[in-house]
C-alpha cells in the first residue's frame, strides 16, 4: 500500500514538472529570453511572465498555427509557407512591427493551439462557426469563400442534392466536414488532408470531396478527371482565430486587416494567388 | 463549467458514438491484426530456426530475411499508407481490411524475432534429447521445444500485442475512424483538447490494463508445470 503511494506521488510530479515545461514554452521562447535565465536563475514563473510580456509587446514574435496543405491559401513551396494566409499574416505582422512564425500543425489542432496559447492566432481558411467561437474569437471576415463539390468528370452527381446516400471525403474539422455530416445518408470519411480526400477520389474509394472553392480549383487543376461541380453546397467567410482572453491583439488585429483593406493591400495578396477570370 | 465541457464532447449530438464505435474499431483491427501477426510470425520463425539448426529451407530463409528488413526497417504508418493508396490504390476496399493486413504483417516481423529467440533459448541438449528417442525433426520441434519456446516468450509477446493495441492509433491516416479518430472528431467539432484526449488515453490505458492481467494469468497458468 505505502509503495503505491509513493509510486502516485511520483507520477503526479512528473505530470506537474511536465506541465510546467509546457506553460513556460507557451510564451514565445525568444533567444533573448533563454540568455536572461542563464545569466539569473531566477524562478522559472517571472522568467515566463517576462517572456509573455515581451510576446505581445512591440518586436516580439508572433506565431500563426496554420496547416499548410491548402492551396492557394496555404502551402509548402520551396521549403516556404506561402499562401494568402502567409501573406496576410505578414502583413499584419508588418503593421504590428512584429515578426512572424509560422506553425503547420494538423488542421483540427489549430483551434486547440490558439486558445491553449501555443500560437498567437490562426490563420487557415477558417471560417466563422458557433463551436469554433465558444473557444476562441475571431477577427473581422478578410475573404469570402463556398464549400464546393468535387466529383469526377464522368460521375453523374450534378448538385449538393444528388450527394444523399453517396461516399463524401472531407478534411477532418473543416467546415465542409460539418455541412457534409448534415447530408441524408452519407457516408463521411475523414481524412487528415484535404489532398488525401482527392487521392482517394481518384482511386474511386469515394465519390465525392466537399471543400473549400480556391484548393478546390487547385487540386482539380492538378488532378485529371475531375472537375467542380458548379453549385456550391454552401457561401461562407474567413476569419482569424485569436485566444478568447487576447482582446488586445484582437484589436490591434482587426486594426491591422482594416488598414490593409484600406490600402487594397488585402485585394493585392488575394489577387497574386486567385485570377479573376474565373 | 466542467459539467457544461463534459455535456459538449460527449452528450451533445451523441458524440460518445464516434469514441464507442472507434473503440470497435480499434478492437476488431487488434484482434485480427494480431492473429494474423501470430500466424506470419509463428510460420517465419519455424523457417528461420530451421535454417539456423539444420541448413535448410535456404531460399525460404532469404525470403523471410527481406520480409523482417523491409517491414522493420520502415514506419507501419508508411506501410499502412502504401498498402491502402498504393498498392490497392484503384479499388474501393473495407479500410479495416486494410489496417488489419497493414498491422497483422508489420507484426508478424515482431512476433518472428520474439518466436526466433524462443527456440533458440531452448538448450540444445533438449533437441538432441528428443532425437535420440525417436523424434524427427518436426516432432521434436512440436512436442518438446515449442512448448517450452511459448512459455519463455510470453511476456515478449503480451508485450508486442500492447504495442500493437496502441500503434493502431495511427489508421487515422487513412480515414479509419478507430478510437483515436474518434476522439478527433470530437475534438475537431469542439475544439477542446482536454476532455476527448483523456478520455481516449483513459481507454486505452485501461483496455492495456486488462490484457497485461489476462497475460498475467495465462502466465501462471503455464508456470504450473514447472515443477
Amino acid at each position: 500500500m505505502k509503495k503505491k503511494l509513493v509510486s502516485l506521488v511520483l507520477v503526479a510530479a512528473c505530470v506537474f514538472s511536465m506541465a510546467a515545461c509546457g506553460s513556460g514554452q507557451n510564451s514565445d521562447g525568444d533567444t533573448q529570453d533563454t540568455t536572461k535565465s542563464s545569466e539569473a536563475e531566477e524562478t522559472d514563473q517571472e522568467d515566463a511572465e517576462d517572456a509573455s510580456e515581451e510576446g505581445s509587446g512591440e518586436g516580439g514574435t508572433l506565431i500563426m498555427a496554420t496547416n499548410a496543405e491548402f492551396p492557394p491559401y496555404e502551402y509548402h513551396d520551396g521549403g516556404e509557407i506561402v499562401g494568402i494566409d502567409a501573406e496576410i499574416a505578414q502583413a499584419i505582422a508588418e503593421e504590428l512591427g512584429m515578426t512572424l512564425e509560422i506553425e503547420d500543425m494538423a488542421f483540427d489542432s489549430i483551434i486547440t493551439a490558439v486558445s491553449s496559447g501555443k500560437a498567437d492566432m490562426g490563420l487557415a481558411g477558417m471560417t466563422v462557426d458557433p463551436d469554433r467561437q465558444k473557444n476562441v474569437n475571431f477577427s473581422d471576415t478578410y475573404a469570402t469563400a463556398a464549400q464546393v463539390i468535387i466529383v469526377k468528370e464522368s460521375s453523374e452527381t450534378a448538385g449538393p442534392d444528388d450527394l444523399v446516400g453517396k461516399k463524401i471525403g472531407v478534411q477532418l474539422g473543416t467546415t465542409g466536414d460539418i455541412y457534409a455530416e448534415d447530408i441524408e445518408d452519407a457516408e463521411i470519411e475523414r481524412y487528415n488532408k484535404g489532398m488525401e480526400a482527392v487521392q482517394a477520389l481518384q482511386q474511386d474509394k469515394i465519390d465525392a470531396v466537399v471543400i473549400d472553392g480556391e484548393p478546390a480549383k487547385v487540386f482539380v487543376a492538378e488532378n485529371e478527371g475531375l472537375k467542380v461541380l458548379d453549385e456550391p453546397l454552401t457561401e461562407e467567410e474567413y476569419a482569424i482565430a485569436i485566444a478568447k482572453d487576447n482582446d488586445d491583439l484582437l484589436e490591434k488585429v482587426n486594426s491591422a486587416l482594416a488598414a490593409l483593406k484600406d490600402s487594397g493591400k488585402l485585394d493585392e495578396i488575394v489577387a497574386k494567388y486567385i485570377s479573376a477570370d474565373e | 463549467m466542467l459539467q457544461e465541457k463534459f455535456y459538449d464532447n460527449f452528450i451533445k449530438d451523441d458524440r460518445w458514438k464516434y469514441i464507442w464505435e472507434g473503440l470497435g474499431v480499434t478492437l476488431q483491427v487488434t484482434f485480427f491484426a494480431v492473429l494474423l501477426g501470430i500466424i506470419i510470425g509463428f510460420l517465419i520463425a519455424i523457417i528461420r530456426s530451421t535454417y539456423d539448426k539444420t541448413g535448410k529451407m535456404k531460399l525460404l530463409n532469404f525470403f523471410c530475411n527481406v520480409y523482417l528488413t523491409v517491414i522493420r526497417g520502415t514506419p507501419v504508418v508508411v506501410q499502412l499508407m502504401i498498402i491502402y493508396f498504393v498498392i490497392f490504390g484503384s479499388v474501393d476496399i473495407s479500410k479495416v481490411f486494410v489496417a488489419i493486413m497493414a498491422f497483422g504483417i508489420n507484426s508478424g516481423a515482431y512476433v518472428a524475432e520474439i518466436f526466433r529467440s524462443g527456440i533458440m533459448s531452448i538448450d540444445n541438449g533438449q533437441f538432441e534429447a528428443g532425437r535420440s528417442l525417436g523424434f524427427n525433426y518436426p516432432q521434436t520441434m512440436r512436442y518438446i521445444i515449442m512448448p517450452q519456446a511459448f512459455k519463455n516468450v510470453l511476456p515478449a509477446l503480451g508485450n508486442e500485442f500492447i504495442v500493437l493495441l496502441k500503434e493502431t492509433s495511427v489508421s487515422g491516416y487513412i480515414a479509419l475512424q478507430d478510437l483515436t479518430k474518434g476522439g478527433d472528431i470530437i475534438r475537431s467539432r469542439t475544439y477542446d483538447a482536454f476532455m476527448p484526449l483523456l478520455a481516449v488515453a483513459l481507454i486505452y490505458l485501461v483496455m492495456v490494463m486488462i490484457f497485461t492481467k489476462l497475460v498475467n494469468i495465462l502466465e501462471r497458468r503455464l508456470r504450473n508445470s514447472d515443477h
